[in-house]
């Protein structure tokens, strides 16, 4: 009996640290990570957003930004990993989805306290692409009636020095 | 009596008004050559129209008002005042028509913030915004860093004695050379050499740190003008924390300090006289109350226990605390930490050092170093007649190029502005506390808005209360023109509607 209440407490400790995992795997937004960054500190979490900015290879390892529309974090991911991420959102590119898995660490000692994350594993969620920038022809149009009006204080100026 | 503004005032107002916008609109040519570049047609047309705007308002004000008087006192302080509101308008033209501010207002409230060196900012989306916008950014910081009203000296207006009144309008009372106009001149000589080195430096360091070549210039640039300028805006939305790099950081702090020296500090320093850094009584406030400050974050944050490793709260502690005291506001955490990771000690620790600011004559907002001295040097001076015999003689010197006898004019005048800050400052936090806000962050975001210094602790956002937008604008505004400019129009004012 002794035996059988022993394995279910082992049965039960092991879930409940699953479950944790479970609870921590769900992807959390960045404003949750920033305002309860004690609690997730050092635990495994998972971020999901767009890459913004540039992957910046430091060897090894790379920084990849990641936003999820509320904050960017940083997160260190390794640069073999990183080569899966062929668009960084800017002006001109919308970036990779992706969802990371990794350490969070509310004030980084290998990376001079910095909040970021330590990936362990990444997925793409949906490729970026190139953003077609298509002219806004309300704003030529009134470029052309400042131009219009310009021209004409021009003349103006030039009849009265006449 | 009061008396009625006379036509010929609006007319002298209305001519130095539109010179300043045409030198404005100049100014925006160089976001619309840097969109044509890298081919963002959208962003190219946003300035076009907004140079378009302004050469009309700008033309239409000097035709309008055609003078050949020269300005007086309350004029010159008049068209200081008047040219950073209408720049903060025109400078939002090519903002709100990118479609990443949310309202005009919003548009206004970054523009200002640009111009003043404040930094906070109401931008969306900030990661996908042009290279052309992000550079008007930084560049506004560059322009008011310098002064808007330096600007049209150094290159619009040729040898007139209104020139000075303009230039003290700007809260810059110290001439460096004996011409006001060749002042201006070293001011932007400095800043493009120093634009040049920081650029090359922090160009280099990006690149070592992972990022491509024209994006780590151009990135280098932004961060230049947003540091010596002490502004504090930056190209992406993490701010400093972007670059996850030590050098940067570190070359971040050495160009937020140069920019936090008085112009004429760096004139002598650069004619070889490296004494008077020492001498100085700024530089030695500066380094007194740095230290001070400092030991109040260290102390505050070892208290919460966010950073165990003492290099990282060294890091993290100093580095915002730098930039607070500069008047900078770049960031290496994020806004929300300050209200979860840092106690009411170590935030009182920043306010104090935001609330102080850097040099007299520099591009840094607040209170600023020669009036702390003077103060500090005449409580020195009152402790010392209370000790001393009565009938002795107290005389309190202070070195500040040149020796200085310490006057009660001077300490008056010190006082006075110093006075006039903190109420600045109290009304804000009342503005804040008004809607809801708790009593140490609204201090904190409203000193941050009238040092321009551009730390915060998360109040800042679109959805902030407009009335609480328009009230940092204000402190933006009236702590960067350091009062006297903006007493003047509120007088100018009420004359117009009360005068006889």
């Amino acid at each position: 009996m002794k035996k059988f209440f022993g394995l279910i407490a082992i049965i039960l400790f092991l879930s409940l640290i699953n479950f944790q995992a479970i609870v921590f795997a769900q992807s959390l937004s960045s404003r949750e990570l920033i305002s309860n960054a004690k609690q997730y500190d050092g635990k495994l979490i998972t971020y999901s957003g767009e890459v913004v900015g540039e992957v910046m290879s430091r060897g090894e390892f790379s920084w990849v930004t990641i936003n999820d529309g509320e904050n960017a974090l940083g997160v260190w991911v390794k640069s073999v990993l990183a080569k899966e991420i062929k668009f960084a959102g800017n002006y001109k590119e919308r970036g990779d989805n992706l969802e990371i898995t990794g350490i969070f660490n509310r004030a980084c000692a290998n990376h001079g306290g910095d909040l970021d994350i330590h990936a362990q594993s990444l997925r793409k969620v949906s490729d970026g692409g190139v953003i077609q920038e298509k002219l806004n022809f309300d704003k030529v149009r009134l470029g052309l009636i400042l131009s219009g009006a310009l021209f004409l204080i021009w003349i103006l100026i030039l009849f009265k020095r006449k | 009596m009061i008396l009625k503004p006379r036509r010929e005032d609006l007319k002298i107002i209305g001519f130095y008004l539109g010179k300043i916008i045409l030198g404005l609109a100049l100014t925006m040519v160089i976001p619309a050559l840097v969109a044509l570049c890298f081919r963002e047609l959208n962003p190219a047309l946003d300035f076009f129209v907004s140079i378009e705007i302004s050469v009309l308002l700008g033309l239409f004000l000097i035709k309008i008002c055609r003078t050949d008087k020269d300005l007086n006192w309350m004029q010159g302080m008049i068209v200081v005042s008047l040219s950073w509101l209408v720049a903060m308008v025109l400078g939002a033209i090519p903002l709100y028509l990118s479609g990443h501010w949310k309202s005009f207002l919003d548009a206004c409230f970054d523009a200002m913030s640009g111009f003043a060196t404040t930094g906070l900012g109401l931008v969306q989306d900030l990661d996908h915004l042009s290279y052309a916008h992000n550079l008007w950014r930084h560049l506004t910081m560059f322009l008011g860093g310098q002064g808007i009203v330096v600007i049209a000296l150094s290159f619009f207006v040729r040898g007139f004695s209104g020139a000075f009144k303009m230039y003290v309008g700007e809260a810059r009372d110290e001439k460096i050379m004996p011409n006001v106009i060749n002042t201006s001149r070293f001011i932007w000589l400095v800043s493009i050499v120093y634009l040049i080195l920081g650029t090359l430096a922090l160009g280099i360091t990006g690149v070592l740190s992972g990022m491509k070549p024209v994006n780590s210039f151009f990135h280098g640039a932004c961060i230049f003008m947003a540091a010596f300028d002490t502004g504090g805006f930056s190209p992406q939305s993490q701010s400093i924390l972007y670059y996850h790099s030590f050098a940067y950081e570190a070359i971040t702090i050495i160009l937020m300090v140069l920019g936090a020296l008085n112009f004429k500090l760096h004139y002598h320093l650069w004619m070889g006289n490296r004494k008077e850094l020492i001498k100085n009584i700024e530089t030695r406030t500066l380094f007194v109350t740095v230290i001070v400050t400092f030991s109040v974050v260290a102390v505050g944050l070892a208290q919460t226990g966010a950073y165990p490793a003492a290099v990282t709260l060294l890091r993290k502690g100093f580095y915002q605390l730098i930039s607070g005291h500069t008047g900078t506001g770049f960031q290496t955490i994020y806004a929300q930490q300050f209200g979860v990771d840092w106690n009411p000690l170590a935030l009182a620790g920043i306010i104090s050092a935001m609330a102080l600011g850097g040099a007299v004559c520099s591009t840094t907002g607040a209170i600023k170093m020669l009036r702390i001295g003077i103060i500090l040097k005449s409580f020195k001076e009152d402790l010392k007649r209370i000790i001393m015999p009565e009938r002795a003689i107290v005389v309190e010197k202070f070195h500040h190029i040149r020796e200085v006898f310490l006057e009660d004019k001077l300490a008056r005048s010190a006082l006075m502005i110093t006075l006039a800050y903190l109420i600045l400052y109290g009304l804000g936090a009342l503005v804040g506390m008004f809607y809801g806000y708790p009593f140490l962050e609204s201090l904190f975001e409203s000193t941050s808005a009238a040092a321009n210094v551009g730390l915060s602790c998360g109040i800042t956002n679109t959805a902030m209360p407009a009335m609480l937008k328009i009230t940092y604008m204000l402190q933006m505004w009236a702590g960067r023109l350091e009062f006297m400019s903006v007493f003047t129009i509120l007088g100018f004012i009420f004359a117009s509607l009360k005068g006889k």
